[in-house]
Parts: C-alpha cells; sequence; structure tokens
C-alpha cells in the first residue's frame, strides 16, 4: 500500500495548476463574471490540447491513457480556480461524441431537473426537452431546469465497479436523463476539494494581512479555529476522494462526495466569515466559491441519495 | 495511489489472521470494567502472547526490540486483530504507545535495554504523569518540583487524570528542575518507579462510574539520575516527541472497531424498526462516510510516515480532531437507535458513550489540537 501521490501525479498536478494559473488566473475570473454565460471557446480548446477531456480515454483512441486519479487532481485544480463550463459531461462524453476530446465541441448532460450551459452546448446528453431557462445562482453557471423532473433515479442503481482503478460504467448516465455516473459524482467531488483547499488558503492569507486591535486578525483563537477546521474537513475530504478514485467504488463515491460538499460549503461559509464585511461583497472571490460549492451540490441526485446508498451499504454486511 | 497490498503483506495479513483463529477461542473471559487488577492481568497476559508468537512491538525499531515491520504491517495488525475481535493494548496503551516509542528515540542503549524488553514482553506498565491540577492544557507551566542530591532527583508536587495509575510500574514524569528558567525550558522527563516512598495514588471516580484514572501524590520521591530521559532542562522536547506519538499513532486501532460498531448498529436498527426512519437512517448513512474517510485518512498518514520513519509529525492533530467527534456522533447516533436501553447503565454501549466524552479532552482538548493545526500547520500567526 502506498496512498501518496506518486511523482508522475505531481507532475501532472503542477502542470495543470501552471497551465490554470496561466490561461484562467484572477483577471480572467473577473472577466467571466463580468460576461455571464459565454463560455471561452479557446480555453476549451487549449484544455482538449493539454489532454484534460481525454485524459482517462486509452492511448489507442488518441488519449492520454491515465486513470481516474489523475482526473481527480486535474479537476480539483478545476475546481481551486472556479473554472466555469462543463467539464465534468465534456470530460465523459470523449470518445463517444465527437470532438469532446479535444475540445472541439462542448458537451452538456441533463442531471436530474437541471442542465448546466445548455445554450453554450454543442452535445447535450440526456432529454432537455422543455427546459426552461431560470437566473442562475452561481454567476458562472448558468443553468435550465426541466419542471416535472424532479424525482429522479438513484444514479447508483446499475452501478458496478470494473476492477480497482479501472473506473465505473455509467448506469445509463444522462443518457435518459434518469441518474447519474458515478464518476461524474467523483469528479464533482474533486472540484469541490479544490474549492475547500482553496478557500482554506484564502482564509488563511487574508488573516495573515488583516489587522485589528493593534494584530493580525489570525493571531485570534477564535478565527485561527475557524481556519483549522477548515483544514481537517479539506485533509479529510482529499483522503476521501483520492482514494474513491483508486477504488472507483459507488460506495467510496458516495462517501468521497459527502464529505467533499460539507469540506466546500462550510470552509467557504468560513472563509467567507474570516472575511468580515470584505466576505460579503461581489469584489471578494468567497461568494463565487460559495455559490459554486452549493451548485456542485445539487449534482449527482444530491446529498440525500448519497446518504442512502451509504445507509444501505451498512446493512449490506460491508460496512 | 495505491491502496493494494504487497503479497509480503497479503502474507503477513494471513498468517497472523491464521494466528488469531487459533488462540482468541482459547483466552481467558474479559474481567469486569472496574476490576482494574484483573484487567492488568488480562491485557498483559495478551501482549505476552503477542510477544512469544512474534507479534509484539511490530511498528517499533529492531534495535529497540521491536520487529521493524513497516507502518502499513502495522496498520494490517491492527485492521486484523480489531475484526478477529481481539483484546486492545488496554493497560499497555502508555508503555507501547508512547512512552516505549520516546525511550526508543530519546533513551540511551542503557535505557533501552532496561525499560522496553518489559514492555514488549508484558511484564510491566507504565502511566504518563504530565498533567496536574494546574497544568492541563498548559502543561509546560508544571510545577512539580524535583532537585538534585547525589545521584538522584527529590521529586515533590502532585499530577492528577493519571491513567492506569493504580496498575502501573513506571511512570513517564515530566518535573520542574529549574524554576528560574522560561517556563519551557526547565523541565525534565523522568521514568519514576510507581513502588518507590512517598509515591501515593488515590484513584478518582469518573462520570463513566468505574475509576479510570488518579490523582499522585508525590513526596520527596527518590528517582535516580540515570532514569532521566534527555538532557536536564531538556524534557519539554523529549515531551514534544511523546505527544506527537500520543496523537500521531494512538487512535488508528480504533477506527476499525468505529467502523465495526456502525455496522452492528444499522443492524440493530433494522431489527427494532428505527432503520424506517430515514432521518435516523441517512445519519448512519453519513457516519459510514465520515469513518470510511477517516480509515482513508489513516491509510494516507501511514503512507506518509512510511516515506519519512521514525516520530510522527503535527499531521496527527488533524486526524485526532476530527476523530474524537466523530466517535461522540457515533455514540449519540446510538442512543437514539438504542432508545430505552440508551439509559442502562449495564449495556457497554453506554458505558463507551460515556468515555467517548473525555476523547476531546485526553490528549491534549480539541481547542488546543486547532491552535496546533493553526499555528503549526497553517502558520498563523501565535495567538493570546
Ligand atoms: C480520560 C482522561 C484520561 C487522561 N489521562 C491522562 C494521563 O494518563 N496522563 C496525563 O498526564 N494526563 C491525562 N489526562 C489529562 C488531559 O491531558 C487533560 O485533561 C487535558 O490536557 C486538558 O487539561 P485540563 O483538564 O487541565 O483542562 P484545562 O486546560 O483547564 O481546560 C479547560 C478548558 O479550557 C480550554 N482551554 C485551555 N487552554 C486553552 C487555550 N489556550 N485555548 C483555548 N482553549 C483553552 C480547554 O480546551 C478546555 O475546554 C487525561 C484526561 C482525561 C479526560
Amino acid at each position: 500500500m502506498r496512498f501518496q501521490l506518486t511523482d508522475d501525479q505531481r507532475a501532472l498536478r503542477d502542470g495543470v495548476r501552471q497551465l490554470l494559473a496561466r490561461r484562467f488566473g484572477p483577471e480572467e475570473l473577473r472577466a467571466a463574471v463580468a460576461a455571464p454565460g459565454a463560455l471561452d471557446r479557446a480555453l476549451w480548446r487549449e484544455l482538449g490540447e493539454a489532454g484534460f477531456f481525454a485524459l482517462r480515454l486509452p492511448e489507442a483512441d488518441g488519449g492520454v491513457g491515465l486513470g481516474l486519479p489523475e482526473a481527480v487532481l486535474a479537476f480539483e485544480e478545476a475546481g481551486r480556480v472556479l473554472l466555469p463550463g462543463p467539464l465534468v459531461a465534456t470530460h465523459l462524453a470523449a470518445g463517444t461524441v465527437a470532438g469532446a476530446a479535444t475540445g472541439e465541441t462542448v458537451v452538456t448532460a441533463v442531471d436530474g431537473a437541471l442542465v448546466e450551459w445548455l445554450a453554450e452546448a454543442d452535445v447535450v446528453r440526456g432529454d432537455a426537452a422543455g427546459a426552461v431557462p431560470m437566473r442562475s445562482l452561481d454567476p458562472l453557471t448558468p443553468l435550465h431546469r426541466l419542471p416535472g423532473r424532479e424525482k429522479a433515479g438513484r444514479w447508483w442503481e446499475g452501478a458496478r465497479p470494473s476492477g480497482p482503478g479501472e473506473g465505473v460504467r455509467p448506469s445509463g448516465a444522462g443518457e435518459a436523463g434518469g441518474g447519474t455516473d458515478p464518476v461524474a459524482v467523483l469528479l464533482t467531488a474533486a472540484e469541490q476539494l479544490g474549492t475547500a483547499a482553496r478557500v482554506c488558503e484564502l482564509a488563511v492569507q487574508h488573516a495573515r494581512a488583516r489587522e485589528q486591535f493593534g494584530r493580525p486578525v489570525g493571531a485570534f483563537q477564535a478565527v485561527q479555529h475557524l481556519c483549522a477546521d477548515m483544514l481537517v474537513r479539506a485533509e479529510t475530504a482529499r483522503a476521501a476522494v483520492y482514494a474513491a478514485a483508486v477504488t472507483a467504488d459507488p460506495v467510496d463515491i458516495a462517501a468521497a462526495r459527502l464529505l467533499a460538499d460539507e469540506a466546500a460549503v462550510r470552509g467557504t461559509r468560513d472563509c467567507l466569515q474570516v472575511h468580515g464585511g470584505m466576505g460579503f461583497t461581489w469584489e471578494s472571490e468567497v461568494h463565487l466559491h460559495l455559490k459554486r460549492a452549493w451548485t456542485r451540490s445539487h449534482r449527482g441526485g444530491g446529498v440525500t441519495e448519497s446518504e442512502e446508498l451509504l445507509a444501505a451499504d451498512l446493512t449490506a454486511g460491508t460496512g | 495511489m495505491d491502496l493494494s497490498y504487497t503479497p509480503e503483506e497479503e502474507d503477513f495479513r494471513a498468517r497472523l489472521r491464521e494466528w488469531l483463529a487459533k488462540v482468541l477461542p482459547g483466552l481467558p473471559p474479559k474481567p469486569a470494567p472496574d476490576d482494574w487488577p484483573g484487567r492488568r492481568a488480562y491485557d498483559l497476559g495478551w501482549q505476552r502472547m503477542l510477544y512469544d508468537a512474534g507479534y509484539a512491538g511490530l511498528h517499533w525499531p529492531v534495535d529497540a526490540g521491536g520487529r521493524g515491520a513497516s507502518p502499513t504491517q502495522h496498520l494490517i495488525f491492527l485492521e486484523e486483530t480489531e475484526r478477529a475481535g481481539a483484546p486492545y493494548v488496554g493497560a499497555g496503551f502508555v508503555g507501547l504507545l508512547h512512552a516505549g516509542p520516546t525511550i526508543a528515540a530519546e533513551g540511551t542503549p542503557g535505557q533501552r535495554a532496561r525499560w522496553l524488553p518489559p514492555i514488549l514482553r508484558g511484564e510491566e506498565v507504565w502511566c504518563q504523569g504530565f498533567s496536574e491540577p494546574e497544568a492541563g492544557s498548559d502543561l509546560a507551566s508544571l510545577r512539580t518540583r524535583a532537585w538534585r542530591d547525589g545521584d538522584d532527583y527529590v521529586v515533590s508536587g502532585s499530577k492528577i487524570w493519571t491513567s492506569h495509575a493504580e496498575v502501573a510500574d513506571w511512570c513517564e514524569l515530566l518535573v520542574r528542575t529549574d524554576p528560574g528558567a522560561p517556563k519551557h525550558r526547565g523541565i525534565t522527563w523522568l521514568a519514576m518507579p510507581m513502588d518507590a516512598p512517598g509515591v501515593t495514588v488515590r484513584p478518582l471516580r469518573t462520570l463513566a462510574g468505574p475509576a479510570e484514572f488518579a490523582e499522585v501524590f508525590l513526596d520527596e520521591v527518590r528517582v535516580p539520575v540515570a532514569h532521566r530521559v534527555g538532557e536536564e532542562n531538556d524534557g519539554w522536547r523529549v515531551t514534544m516527541v511523546t505527544l506527537s506519538f500520543e496523537r500521531g499513532t494512538a487512535f488508528v486501532g480504533e477506527v476499525v472497531a468505529c467502523r465495526r460498531l456502525l455496522g452492528e448498529l444499522a443492524r440493530a436498527a433494522r431489527r427494532n424498526g428505527h432503520w424506517d426512519d430515514p432521518v435516523l437512517r441517512r445519519r448512519l448513512g453519513r457516519l459510514n462516510a465520515e469513518f470510511r474517510a477517516l480509515w482513508r485518512l489513516t491509510q494516507w498518514n501511514v503512507s506518509e510516515a512510511e516515506r519519512g520513519r521514525g516520530v510522527p509529525g503535527v499531521g496527527g492533530s488533524v486526524f485526532k480532531l476530527r476523530y474524537s467527534h466523530a466517535r461522540q456522533e457515533l455514540y449519540d447516533a446510538a442512543a437514539d437507535v438504542l432508545g430505552a436501553a440508551a439509559l442502562d447503565l449495564d449495556s457497554p454501549w453506554v458505558l463507551d458513550r460515556l468515555s467517548s466524552l473525555s476523547y476531546t479532552i485526553a490528549a491534549g482538548t480539541s481547542q488546543i489540537q486547532r491552535n496546533i493545526v493553526a499555528e503549526r500547520i497553517l502558520g498563523l500567526p501565535k495567538g493570546r
């Protein structure tokens, strides 16, 4: 057992981080917020060239031939910088939908009663008939809703891990608009992890710099403890997300999603608290993280269904 | 990232399983929770069996009498012994999990030879004399005094919350050897025999009922200078080594136990109908996620330790913080599943629920762990 990143995995993570820092830094983030609903196609193609979408596609099919752990690392980085767009759906479509792997085609998928980026997508997986646009909570994630589809199927039904590290077969994901591919749930959890880690860093930076009562607010224990809890939640989620990427087991994935959702949502709230009034402004980046974390927590059937899967696992005798 | 085990590790697991299946049925019955001498004998007996079978001090270095096993093998050991329902370290906790490792890391060859083999063979029990009535979280403010008299230190003062003190042979004792020095500098780490003249142990009743810890009064107790581990007045550094072992590795085996308990709880809920309550069911589902994640975090930390070896880092505080609260939530959920039985003091669940209340206090409170995470991991300015 060697449950640590390999050198190659570290290099991959650093490479993605550098690419995103160069192509989607704070300025690009601002610009994207200022022009909501528009997807940067050039960036999408660059991501495609860098192998972001084709990461798990076999080399024989023109892909990079890596596995879920590597995909999780890449999506964690995307989550850190709030990279917009239907990343998960396009990644899952690589090899199936022409042009998805290279980033030529933008693919989105119906997820329960919601579709992200419907207007910008070239291909929609699932039945989006009757979708009505809504004013999205997250300025960086345009949303449509499908009236009458609130009760979606359970994403894990029919999900079978095909062996350690090999990924999970979609449960008719997106196709019928019913359940969601467990891999989509895991990659979303990886994005949440990125947010959880990032907002912890932002809080610590602010706590070091901002002074009140003649000292950095980070010297106050009440603030220190908020930050410490953020780190503990992020690190616990990290272990769960990485392990689920290695085992590809639906129960592990459900656990990872619960921990990662918690780490992202509560972490962002705490980050906002540490920022004080500044945190409540539109200018601060914190609200964007919170809104994205909330949006992601609706993907893949929501938290309740993961809880039910984990409960069922307990009485299956393997818990 | 790799969660699979090597053939050697699988082989180790298989042999251990076989051995456990052979010896566990022949164990004597467990003593009552408040029968401390009985518990000492039982725990030491188990340690002796481990020793004879070659499983004692698995994770200790070979030159300390251990087996030099990899952290992964130690993890497999904890996993398999818990799964098989084998006894837990119990009275051996301090000796095996932090006093022993501290002596292995900081002691002289003579000290290792004197103290380590009896710990491994299940002959001697250690306790931890760190806390004092006026010095708990602020451990470095301790006042128990020691002054030199020839080849001895003469120690006077008192310790409190000393677990297993009634049945211990040795105490890892912190004393102040230089009252004039800044508080972290004048401390020394001593190994004190509990039967020395001047040592008085007064058991304290805990909220769980049976005595579990004690007050220890020290009245001019003579401790040979040769029993000092580390230099005089350098005891704070040695203490940090002890605490890192205590927080870093000591709770690992319990996560496996919690996962088993959670399964039992779910089955109990199925039997008594509480399973139909979706709120309770999902709460148990969430706890399943929690303990799975804690197990993964354990595997992560163990893999990290495998690279570094030696003394664990401050990362143990992250685990301890999360685990101690999760354990309490598990027992709170258990109370909801058990219904009226949650008030039955004869139920083992209830006793365990009560003792889980100490987890966020003992070995450094959650508040202190958060200070450590904030200042030493996140690098926030030192608080006041
Ligand atoms: C079951 C059990 C077994 C134990 N066994 C042993 C043992 O074998 N040997 C041994 O030496 N000790 C032992 N202890 C003692 C344990 O280490 C101390 O109880 C613990 O460190 C807390 O110290 P205290 O009890 O003096 O509480 P205090 O330090 O008085 O704390 C009281 C409260 O104030 C908070 N607080 C204190 N300082 C700060 C701060 N700087 N910032 C924020 N909050 C703060 C604490 O978190 C706590 O909530 C045991 C304790 C228990 C409960």
